[in-house]
């Protein structure tokens, strides 16, 4: 079987969500339009994982009976292990920017910026739950910068600020970073097929660590390509009919 | 308790704080069309915790000067390009915020305290530009410790739609529990409600815990297929193919003036709702 790009990306996300270097991912939750990480998400507990998944965005059995609030409630305490967050731009420290580029983006486009969707819960989420994994499929030097024009959530925090985790990684269309929160930089983790570390160099605005060796990700193997194409696609349809039907076809 | 919709759309002021969910909750389509259609002018919306359809709907009418959100989307169909052209043109002022802090600053007008402090945001760029935010140090902490401090949040203005609703003000929400802390913050609540519910909705066990009591809620409208083109739970998935079309449309002001004549304006799409 041969994988696409959506179905290489969301096998790479499982794998780190697995890692068995990183706290233990007990119970992770997907926020808005993340149809990836929640193919992810879905992978893991298919594959046999006893994990619980709390998809903000699911209609039907959704968990949070409180309403969405219930979310930030129970990552304020700790109870949410794992999140995915993602950016219009992603910095070498790891600050993601959701909100624009160019002039305060409240001031619109009109002095050249591009303005983003906005921060959702990112200011939170990143600094209240313990793993954070960053995940932008474009990897270009307009994504990934030297410095975001704005931080909708800072990477790293001084000593006195409250906060239980950030970035575990940062996956892309291109590879994998690793993120050393004590030295606030990534390194070079795995490239994917056809890229190399020059590649990756060249089409990435912030400085990174090149260990002596960098893998290539793993392929998605026939078992985990079968779970994707069937009992996680079916869980997916009703959030995600758009890219369901383009990465799987019409039901 | 039962009024027309365009009635309940004359309730709400020129000028009014008015907050409302977004297209992943109960979102009042039909009412913002009302809206629409009676040209309310100079509106603070409050996106709870985000907007989307409704609200980028009420900003390219000109029904809008003011918007405090965590986020602006139309979700799978893209950007909000009314939104982003008014922001471009500087017709708006917006406020960005987070979603938790949403939520929070209307739970703290829940509890009638003047303020709420959470957790997070600092180092955030947020917090440079919300004037209205404070940070403190934490005054039961032996060590320092940095936290953030929102004012309560009480917004003019509650509405959202409901699946149900009788004859005394009781709407029913199901687990959407995020607007029954809209509808305790807010000062005045009006509600859209798909269907008429004969009885009191409060007197069966298992469907209470999803009710907002009419301890606070003004008026209701009857609105069948009031969320559209946003979903409705269980009831009806969204209209994704009228969600592209209008994020295509609305991308000038001439294909946005066309959206309002077939899908606002018109006594037809009136006489539906």
């Amino acid at each position: 079987m041969t994988p696409t790009p959506e179905e290489r990306l969301a096998v790479a996300l499982a794998r780190l969500i697995l890692d068995p270097a990183a706290p233990p991912a007990r119970h992770i939750a997907v926020g808005a339009a993340s149809p990836i990480p929640a193919a992810a998400c879905w992978l893991v507990k298919r594959a046999g994982h006893p994990v619980r998944l709390s998809l903000l965005h699911r209609e039907e059995a959704n968990p949070f009976t409180e309403g969405t609030c219930e979310l930030f409630d129970l990552t304020a305490q700790g109870r949410i292990d794992l999140f995915f967050l993602g950016g219009g731009q992603i910095d070498g420290t790891a600050n993601i920017n959701l909100l624009g580029t160019g002039e305060w983006p409240t001031a619109g486009t009109k002095f050249g910026g591009v303005r983003f969707p906005g921060s959702f819960g990112s200011a939170f989420m990143y600094m209240m739950t313990p793993r954070t994994i960053l995940f932008r499929e474009e990897h270009s030097p307009r994504v990934l910068v030297p410095r975001v024009d704005w931080i909708s959530a800072p990477g790293v925090s001084p000593p006195d600020v409250f906060r239980r985790g950030t970035a575990q990684a940062l996956l892309t269309g291109r590879c994998v970073f690793r993120f050393d929160p004590a030295r606030a930089r990534f390194a070079l983790d795995q490239v994917h097929p056809g890229e190399t570390v020059a590649s990756v160099r060249a089409a990435t605005g912030f400085d990174f660590d090149v260990p002596d060796t960098v893998a290539e990700t793993p392929a998605p193997t026939d078992e985990e390509l079968a779970l994707l194409r069937g009992p996680v696609a079916a869980e997916m349809r009703a959030t995600y009919p758009g890219f369901c039907a383009r990465v799987w076809g019409a039901a | 308790m039962f009024i027309p919709l365009d009635d309940l759309a004359a309730r709400i002021q020129d000028g009014a704080l008015v907050a409302l969910p977004p297209d992943n909750s109960l979102t009042p389509s039909a009412l913002a069309r009302a809206l629409v259609r009676r040209g309310v002018r100079g509106l603070r919306l409050v996106g709870v915790p985000v907007s989307g359809y409704a609200t980028d709907l009420l900003i390219g009418a000109g029904c809008v000067a003011e918007l405090d959100t965590s986020a602006v989307t139309l979700g799978e169909a893209g950007a909000a390009p009314r939104f982003l052209a008014a922001l471009a043109a500087g017709e708006i002022v917006l406020r960005d915020a987070t979603c938790p802090a949403m939520h929070t600053r209307l739970q703290a007008a829940e509890k009638g305290v003047p303020f709420i402090p959470m957790r997070g945001v600092l180092g955030s760029d947020l917090l440079a530009h919300r004037p209205d935010w404070t940070v403190i140090d934490n005054p039961f902490s032996p060590t320092k410790d940095p936290i953030l401090l929102l004012p309560a949040l009480a917004p003019d203005v509650g509405i959202f739609h409901a699946v149900m609703a009788d004859d005394e003000g009781n709407v029913w929400v199901g687990r959407r529990r995020e607007l029954a802390t809209l509808a305790h913050a807010s000062k005045r609540v009006l509600v859209t409600a798909e269907r008429r519910f004969a009885g009191n909705l409060l007197a069966d066990e298992t469907l209470a815990p999803g009710v907002i009591s009419g301890t606070y809620v003004e008026a209701v409208a009857l609105a069948p297929r009031g969320t559209w083109p946003i979903g409705l739970l269980d009831e009806y998935p969204a209209d994704a193919a009228h969600l592209l079309a209008y994020a295509r449309a609305a991308r000038t002001r001439e294909g946005f003036a066309a959206y309002l004549a077939e899908h606002v304006a018109s006594p037809v799409a009136a006489a539906a709702e």
